[in-house]
């Protein structure tokens, strides 16, 4: 799959469940929007085979757009069009298209149904971007990163806006550079990093995140010192009842394994190395 | 819905957002009546030597009609479809299951509505203020000439979004294009007060023979009501517009 000179992705192979929320996460310019565009028919691929709720994507029409929801990635909204007219107008171009007023509160815009578009914050205005690509009550739904550029309290609400699409039974492909998102919404998180894919797993298991190696953290003497282990209740007890015999204290004493962000730094960089 | 009743509601919505925008107003509405009041006042009482002889006024109704046309055309298109294609409204609408076809078709809609309401604001206050008189009996070559120049600025504006890389641009090149055209067209100043060669140029465009074809449709004083020789020239502009749209108009932001 490549435009202009350059190959964007390469041997991108992904496989989404009906109802799921999948993350798709990687860092700017890694082939995020490439992908999930020709997922929504926008691009075309040079090369692969793509099918999207049984549709190859450049030659589905009508009847698949009924099925799908898309929020790109930066789309602005009619500033001159209120929030309930923004959804009825969209609301017209689907067969059987959700209430405008469910719509509205499902992404928690109730209070703003009369205001015009351009004078919603940029939260608001990002919420009423889902409500639009929910207003045909799509099967699937593809968010482009939704929340980029949000303050905290915006984000929170984005996130609950779509932790509540799952509890619709939707299954949402969601683009995202940011780890805590993925984490916190996704079901499974594919991370792709330089136009390839470097990881795929749940949030938990992610990079063997949980069988991976440990960093035991203490000082003695004076001097921080660092064990790795793949064993880490062994090396606890020997270093422990050691400590003990001797009665000393292990000052400082931290377990930790490694977090998703290390995870995924670590493998996003290590692509994006190969890739020079 | 089926395409027609889609083209209507994409047609209600469009017609609300034009209102509101008040730079669309202001340009597409206010602006040929401003322009048409400096111009008779200023012109008030001289005669412009063309088909025997006109008032400056009777001069000036068919010729700001002209230009408010294409603005509400060629002009409007232009402008409305660049922003919105920055914006990613229209990537957004190709999203859904509402034809390509139908998006434009309201747009047009929307814009030969708004070319009607200026020939009917432009009439009335030309017959109020100065007596031009309204020519009912020649209303179907009117209505005729304002479909066909509608109908061809709409396509030129369309594919002139491909010439606007951007919604900044998209003022600057529009009134590059337009207002040149409009002067040596001889819609600002009168075209017996125009030297030699700048009609015979300005007749290279479309700007010129619409106006020509506005003039004869609405002032008796001209031969028959519908000029088919200049009409013929506006509407192969408009099939090259037509055909340069389909080519290389687009639906995604060109830039960012």
């Amino acid at each position: 799959m490549s435009y202009g000179e350059t190959e964007a992705v390469r041997g991108i192979d992904l496989e989404v469940e009906r109802g799921e929320v999948f993350a798709f996460l990687g860092p700017n310019g890694a082939g995020k929007t490439t992908t999930v565009e020709i997922l929504e028919g926008y691009r075309r691929r040079t090369e692969g085979e793509v099918s999207v709720l049984g549709e190859d994507p450049e030659r589905a029409g009508r009847e698949w757009r009924e099925r799908i929801g898309i929020v790109l990635q930066s789309g602005r909204l009619d500033p001159y069009l209120t929030v309930r007219e923004s959804l009825d107008l969209y609301a017209g171009y689907f067969r059987s298209p959700r209430p405008t007023d469910e719509v509205i509160s499902l992404v928690g815009l109730e209070g703003k149904a009369d205001e015009r578009a351009s004078r919603l914050s940029g939260g608001q205005q990002r919420r009423l971007d889902v409500g639009m690509a929910l207003v045909g009550d799509p099967e699937l739904l593809f968010l482009d990163e939704p929340t980029t550029g949000f303050d905290p309290s915006a984000r929170r609400q984005a996130w609950d806006v779509i932790a509540g699409l799952r509890d619709l039974g939707k299954t949402v492909f969601l683009t995202t550079h940011y780890m805590d998102e993925a984490q916190r919404l996704a079901d499974r998180v594919t991370i792709i990093a330089a136009g390839r894919i470097v990881a795929r797993g749940t949030p938990e298991h992610l990079g063997q995140r949980d069988s991976g190696e440990t960093t035991i953290r203490y000082r003695a003497d004076g001097r921080e010192i660092a064990v790795q282990t793949t064993d880490p209740v062994k090396a606890l007890h020997e270093l422990t009842g050691a400590a003990l015999a001797k009665g000393e204290e292990l000052e400082g004493l931290e377990v930790t394994r490694p977090s998703l962000e290390d995870v995924y730094l670590e493998l996003t960089a290590a692509a994006e190395e190969n890739a020079k | 819905m089926n395409g027609l009743a889609l083209v209507g509601h994409q047609f209600r919505y469009d017609q609300k957002a034009f209102w509101r925008n008040p730079a669309a107003v202001f340009f597409t509405v206010m602006f040929p009546v401003i322009v048409f009041l400096i111009l008779a006042v200023v012109f008030n009482g001289e005669e412009v030597e063309v088909r025997g002889g006109v008032e400056a006024t009777t001069y000036y109704v068919p010729a700001i009609m002209s230009l408010a046309i294409i603005s509400a055309t060629m002009q409007t298109l232009a402008m409305t479809l660049v922003i919105a294609r920055e914006d990613g409204r229209l990537k957004r609408g190709r999203g859904t299951p509402m034809p390509p076809w139908v998006f434009i078709a309201g747009r047009i809609g929307n814009s030969i509505v708004v070319a009607l309401m200026m020939l009917v604001l432009l009439a009335a206050i030309g017959a109020a203020l100065y007596g031009v008189s309204v020519p009912w009996g020649r209303l179907p070559a009117i209505l005729l000439t304002l479909v066909i120049g509608a109908a061809s600025f709409c396509c030129l504006g369309i594919a002139l979004t491909a010439l606007i890389p951007s919604q900044d641009a998209a003022a600057a090149i529009v009134n590059a294009l337009l207002l040149p055209l409009y002067f040596l067209s001889g819609v600002f100043i009168p075209e017996d007060q125009l030297p030699n060669g700048v009609i015979t140029f300005a007749d290279l465009f479309p700007v010129r023979h619409f106006f020509d074809a506005f003039f004869d449709a609405y002032v008796p004083a001209g031969g028959a009501a519908v000029s088919w020789d200049n009409l013929a020239v506006v509407a192969l502009w408009g099939v090259a517009g037509l055909l340069l749209a389909i080519k290389f108009f687009r639906w995604t932001p060109r830039s960012g």
